[in-house]
């Protein structure tokens, strides 16, 4: 069960990269421990440098950025490892939101699961709404307003967004996924029968 | 009587696995096996538990310790300390809910993406859900696998469906034929070179063509392995004569008349000839010569005798991502890529580690000893390659020509297993992502198949493999 998505205002942060992969939002060595600390892991090979100290011109770690709930991005963002980590830890670090030119699917599919609404502005708005979030470089909040399919910057600036009817109601309901699916356990225990007479060789291994 | 659709393979697949459609207009789509890791397991556990829930068909479940365990020869749960912890977690999860788990000392251990096919736990039309992006390596079958993030895993245990939205096709004709020393590895990197890092995001990628055909069905599951570099959702190849001669026999396959059944039925598994795709690309590889990566993303790589490319001719609006990517892998544009020293060589890896991989690296290795400054390590894709590979003695040309024999396990390919490199240092791999840091901090990753990783490993040096190969198999 995930937490509704309504309305989300905040600072607005550029990291105007493509292809940035979750390897890079979420190393792999912090998916070794039973509670990883995912605010840490955060863009940690950027944010930090070899000995942990914060690497200033790394825009993320400018202070005008540092609590932002919506960060603007490239293409392909989250491409590589399905790692879900990558997404708690955008939650862990209070980013309710990611608009980019475009996501890699397993980035897109573990932000929905966890509440985080993934935005591709509608036509060709996305360098206008880059220029925009740079020019405010975080003095001014945004909104972004699922309900309405839309994001607003300073100036009453708008900036549509199309999303999926079935990804925004689960976002604005918080519906529980598993509970939608276990109301089709008939036909599962259908198709499992079915199966285990016509294909037995998929219903049952040899052990 | 009107004829039938013409059919993909992968709808063919695809519809005869629909349960249902949901109230949210997806798709339950019912997988018959599932395969979970140790670096997902422990938390996927604790949720269901949480939630009151329970695992639906753990007879149809696997969980292996794949990407954390260390694969030096005598490990333990604890030779890893900051894995000790997952280990155990999923060890006993797995226990609890009557999983089957491939352990650190199970003779049947290894990288879920090799372990899962060599197995015959996956099987030509069947589904497969496992918690990790390479899941379409088993593809090669012609198997739908899907990758998953672990929330949808939480679903996939406890209703053995997934609810999916139906993917779009993706037809990627590969043909042309291949020279000695060039092989699947250098294939796809050709071809993710030709068609981008997001050449195939979100569709279902069906491999063709002379070329696929051609690759023997090992090489068949490089090629799957790395449509997930293309953003693939995933990927698969229509099952021949070679993917049922190499399933016969394996543990988990059908057996008697149930394999006769089996295989009546998987003769059927391929696109209908006027089957449409949503889209249709193709690839030449005639010509091909052993690539190599010069960047940090899978589509950035050359020939062996192309030199390192100027950023100016970058993709529109890829000189920046051009510039960062020379710059981190301190290359010179328009310098040969051969000739770069290197201070490590791996093979390993779900992309290239399975027993022809490491025959194809043995026939170069054959009387020849790594260079003194290089440290090479291969690690097989599981103990059962592993097995194989001493049985054919393997083993004893590795480690005659210097390369250290290890476990099996992820390893260096993520960094994962502790085998990580030093910063600055660079390394010839047959893995599948050279992203910055992917190694370890400030490493840099060429990607390669295991024979050109073997030939830079004697030179101590990227060279060209072929002349090495020369009156060689
Ligand atoms: S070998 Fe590498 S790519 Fe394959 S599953 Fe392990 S970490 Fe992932």
């Amino acid at each position: 069960m995930t937490q509704p998505f309504t309305i989300v205002t905040g600072i607005a942060a550029p990291l105007l990269l493509d292809d940035v992969n979750t390897d890079q939002i979420t190393p792999a060595q912090a998916s070794r421990s039973l509670h990883p600390d995912y605010a840490a892991a955060w863009f940690s090979r950027w944010r930090l440098d070899a000995q942990g100290n914060a690497v200033p011109d790394f825009v993320l770690n400018k202070p005008h950025y540092r609590d932002a709930a919506i960060l603007v991005t490239g293409e392909n963002f989250g491409c590589g490892s399905a790692r879900e980590g990558a997404v708690w830890a955008m939650v862990a670090r209070g980013i309710r939101c990611i608009v980019a030119r475009s996501f890699a699917d397993f980035y897109r599919a573990n932000c929905i699961q966890n509440g985080v609404l993934p935005v591709v502005l509608a036509g060709d708005a996305m360098p206008r709404f880059e220029t925009l979030v740079q020019d405010v470089a975080g003095r001014a909040p945004f909104t972004v307003d699922l309900q309405a399919q839309r994001v607003t910057g300073p100036g009453d600036q708008h900036f549509g967004f199309a999303i999926d009817a079935a990804e925004r109601t689960l976002l604005l309901e918080g519906l529980d996924d598993i509970g939608l699916s276990l109301k089709h356990k008939t036909e599962i225990d259908r198709w499992e029968r079915k199966t285990a007479s016509e294909q037995p060789w998929l219903q049952a291994i040899p052990s | 009587m009107t004829e039938p659709m013409p059919a993909t393979l992968f709808s063919k697949i695809w519809d005869a696995h629909v349960v249902a459609q949901r109230g949210d207009g997806k798709f339950l789509v019912y997988m018959d096996r599932n395969m979970l890791d140790e670096v997902r397991a422990p938390h996927v556990f604790a949720r269901i538990e949480q939630q009151g829930l329970r695992l639906r068909r753990p007879d149809l479940t696997f969980a292996v310790q794949d990407h954390s365990v260390a694969t030096r020869p005598g490990r333990n749960d604890t030779t890893r300390p900051d894995s000790t912890d997952i280990i155990r977690a999923t060890r006993q999860a797995a226990h609890t809910h009557g999983v089957r788990l491939f352990d650190l000392d199970d003779p049947e251990q290894g990288i879920s993406h090799v372990v899962a096919p060599e197995l015959g736990m996956v099987l030509p039309g069947a589904t497969h859900a496992c918690a990790d992006s390479h899941a379409a390596t088993v593809g090669a079958l012609g198997a739908l696998a899907f990758g998953c993030g672990s929330t949808e895993l939480e679903h996939i245990l406890t209703t053995q469906t997934m609810a999916l939205a139906r993917p779009a096709t993706l037809r990627l004709t590969l043909h042309g034929r291949l020279d000695h020393g060039v092989t699947a590895k250098d294939v796809i990197l050709h071809a993710i070179a030709r068609l981008g890092v997001d050449g195939a995001r979100g569709a279902v990628v069906e491999l063709t063509g002379s070329a696929v055909a051609a690759i023997p069905v090992e090489g068949r599951f490089t090629l799957c392995n790395m449509c997930t570099e293309m953003g693939a959702r995933s990927a698969l190849s229509a099952p021949d004569d070679a993917v049922f001669q190499w399933l016969a026999g394996r543990r988990m396959a059908p057996r008697g008349a149930a394999w006769d059944q089996a295989l009546a039925r998987w003769r059927t598994l391929r696109s209908d000839d006027d089957a449409i795709f949503d889209t249709e690309l193709d690839v030449d590889c005639a010509g091909l010569e052993p690539q190599v990566t010069w960047g940090t993303d899978p589509s950035q790589s050359i020939g062996i005798s192309a030199p390192v490319p100027d950023i100016g001719t970058a993709p529109p609006g890829r000189e920046a991502a051009w510039r960062r990517a020379l710059d981190y892998m301190a290359l010179t544009q328009g310098a040969p890529i051969a000739g770069m020293p290197i201070n490590r060589a791996f093979i390993g890896s779900c992309t290239n580690a399975r027993l022809t991989d490491l025959e194809s690296a043995a026939a170069v290795l054959r009387g020849r000893k790594v260079a003194p400054q290089v440290h090479a390590i291969v690690v097989p894709g599981s103990m059962t390659v592993r097995r194989e590979a001493e049985a054919c003695g393997l083993d004893q040309v590795f480690k005659a020509a210097g390369f250290e024999w290890h476990e099996s396990g992820c390893s260096m390919c993520a960094g994962g297993s502790g085998a990580r490199a030093n910063p600055g240092e660079r390394i010839m791999s047959t893995s599948n992502r050279n992203f910055e840091g992917r190694q370890g901090r400030d490493v840099r990753t060429h990607l390669a198949s295991p024979a050109m990783v073997a030939a830079a490993a004697i030179a101590g040096r990227i060279v060209d493999v072929r002349p090495m190969l020369e009156g060689r198999p």
